[in-house]
């Protein structure tokens, strides 16, 4: 079992939720992050112009049995890109265990 | 003329009215902003802000002279430039309710509402200047000449068409130009899906949109009230009854109508249904008893149901529901003229008021429909209608303003 972090544009997140739908990853987590990174982004207030790398992304978090770990990196590569600067990060990790709170139940069953 | 405490009081009152109408920009803004995403809400507020300047300027420079050229062919009249006090124009010689000043304020505040309907339909996706270019000439120069037509005492007026504050004049005025903003347009991205499914785009703050809405029926109380141009103290007693009755009867028309078709309670269908009774009370709320006004606000209530999930499927995509309030339920008023009217199918058994009100429907929103076809078909040659497809998903606040509107909380859904 892997877990997938991924930290997404929001403005991609949509096209990347739909595409793990379609390859079967039908369950997981997200919230909102603001981060810091290499892009600017630029605004202007009460006159003034000025650029900040706080900016506002969207997080995932994935569990997922070894099987669809590659899928699933490769969709959010190919969903949550724009080729510009800032299209995010992808982590994985290995997962010791997993359970089903509702019937006690353990291992790889829980995630199908 | 010597002025006299009862032109004082009557003026005092359309005064009064011009804030109340004016008050109801905040409330188009605040229903608008409430019902669109976080990520357009200081495009939608810049957008909102303008209109009032562009209004109340157009308005100066050749408006009011061109929705009140005095004795003209009927059809297109136009006074001057610019505004000059005529002779005695402060006192009861110019008018018996107020003076020249407060009647071209009063008729300044109403113009710019115009455009603030077609705002809503076109929100979160045309580019901010292509709006502003279209206000500028529709507000400035097709809503006074199609206002003249009535209330300049123009061909209308003479057939005997009626429209008390304006359903026609001002909402449909409005809505039709709503219409052929959002053909042109196109939906936004991500509301109507490739398997032909509707995907709502819900708004950010439903509690703004409900101030927005309040503040536009407290508004409505100058818009209507004030359109007695006097403090005539039945009249403008009668008049205030018969909208809040209409919006009230309005709201729970919709509650019913979406609850047996949704079965759910859908706040944003009450909201709409305020807004249909108080449109459709419009073109004749001085006109009718309290029973009619409950009568027209609830068949305006179910209209607006009906009305915008018709819409939706027609593919106009329209955030805030602008068409079907403004548009459906401002033809509807203005019928209800020749219905429950004093001249109307129930008081005279004649249709002949009837007739007339429909001519006029018809003959504004054929001039409505071409005419903002052509200003807005030339602007989409020109320079464009639509945002790049990048800035409508990111947001057109941080591209268009470089600001988000909720600063220092992530609740901005651009990135």
């Amino acid at each position: 079992m892997k877990k997938i972090e991924a930290i997404i544009r929001k403005s991609k997140f949509s096209d990347v939720k739909n595409a793990l739908h379609d390859v079967g990853v039908n369950f997981f987590s997200y919230w909102d992050v603001t981060a810091l990174g290499n892009e600017r982004v630029g605004k202007v207030y009460r006159g003034i112009s000025f650029s900040t790398a706080d900016i506002q992304r969207r997080f995932l978090t994935i569990v997922v049995n070894d099987d669809f770990e590659q899928v699933t990196i490769d969709t959010i590569l190919k969903f949550g890109s724009t080729g510009d600067v800032g299209d995010g990060k992808i982590f994985v990790y290995d997962v010791q265990e997993s359970y089903r709170i509702r019937t006690g139940e353990k291992g790889e069953e829980t995630l199908r | 003329m010597e002025t006299t405490l009862n032109f004082t009081i009557n003026n005092l009152w359309m005064m009064v009215s011009i804030a109340l109408v004016f008050i109801m920009h905040l409330g188009f803004s605040a229903l608008e902003v409430g019902l669109a995403r976080s990520k357009n809400a200081i495009n939608i507020l810049f957008k909102n802000f303008m209109i009032v300047a562009i209004g109340l300027i157009t308005y100066t420079i050749c408006g009011f002279n061109l929705m009140y050229p005095g004795e003209f062919n009927g059809v297109f009249g136009f006074a001057g430039w610019g505004l000059s006090l005529p002779e005695g124009g402060l006192s009861a010689a110019y008018a018996d309710g107020y003076t020249y000043w407060t009647d071209f304020l009063f008729q300044g505040m109403f113009a710019a509402t115009a455009a603030t309907i077609v705002s809503g339909a076109v929100a979160e996706r045309i580019k901010l200047n292509s709006f502003l270019i279209f206000s500028l000439v529709y507000v400035g120069i097709i809503y006074p000449i199609v206002g003249s037509w009535k209330w300049g005492g123009g061909f209308l007026d003479q057939m005997g068409f009626y429209d008390f504050a304006g359903s026609t004049l001002v909402h449909s005025v409005g809505g039709w130009a709503a219409v052929v903003a959002v053909i042109l347009l196109g939906p936004r991205l991500g509301k109507y899906l490739s398997n032909g499914t509707i995907q709502p785009i819900e708004g950010h703050n439903i509690p703004l949109a409900a101030l927005g809405v309040f503040l536009l029926w407290f508004g409505w109380f100058g818009f209507n009230g004030g359109s007695v141009l006097s403090a005539d103290a039945g009249l403008v007693s009668l008049v205030l009854v018969t909208t809040s009755l209409a919006a009230a009867s309005g709201i729970i028309a919709a509650f019913i109508t979406s609850y047996l078709k949704f079965k759910t309670y859908d706040i944003t269908m009450a909201f709409n249904g305020s807004l249909a009774g108080l449109v459709g009370i419009t073109a004749g709320a001085d006109l009718m008893s309290p029973m009619d006004a409950i009568i027209i606000g609830f068949i305006a209530g179910v209209i607006i149901v009906f009305a915008i999930g018709i819409i939706d499927r027609l593919k106009l995509d329209d955030p805030v529901g602008a068409i079907g309030v403004h548009l459906v339920c401002g033809i509807f008023g203005t019928l209800a003229v020749g219905i429950w009217g004093d001249k109307g199918v129930f008081s005279t058994g004649s249709f002949a008021q009837l007739g007339t009100q429909a001519y006029g429907v018809m003959v504004i929103g054929i001039t409505c429909l071409t005419s903002s076809f052509i200003i807005l078909f030339t602007i989409k040659k020109t320079i464009g209608l639509r945002v790049s497809e990048k800035e409508e998903v990111e947001g057109l606040d941080i591209h268009e303003h470089g600001m988000n509107a909720y600063e220092g909380i992530n609740v901005n859904d651009n990135d």
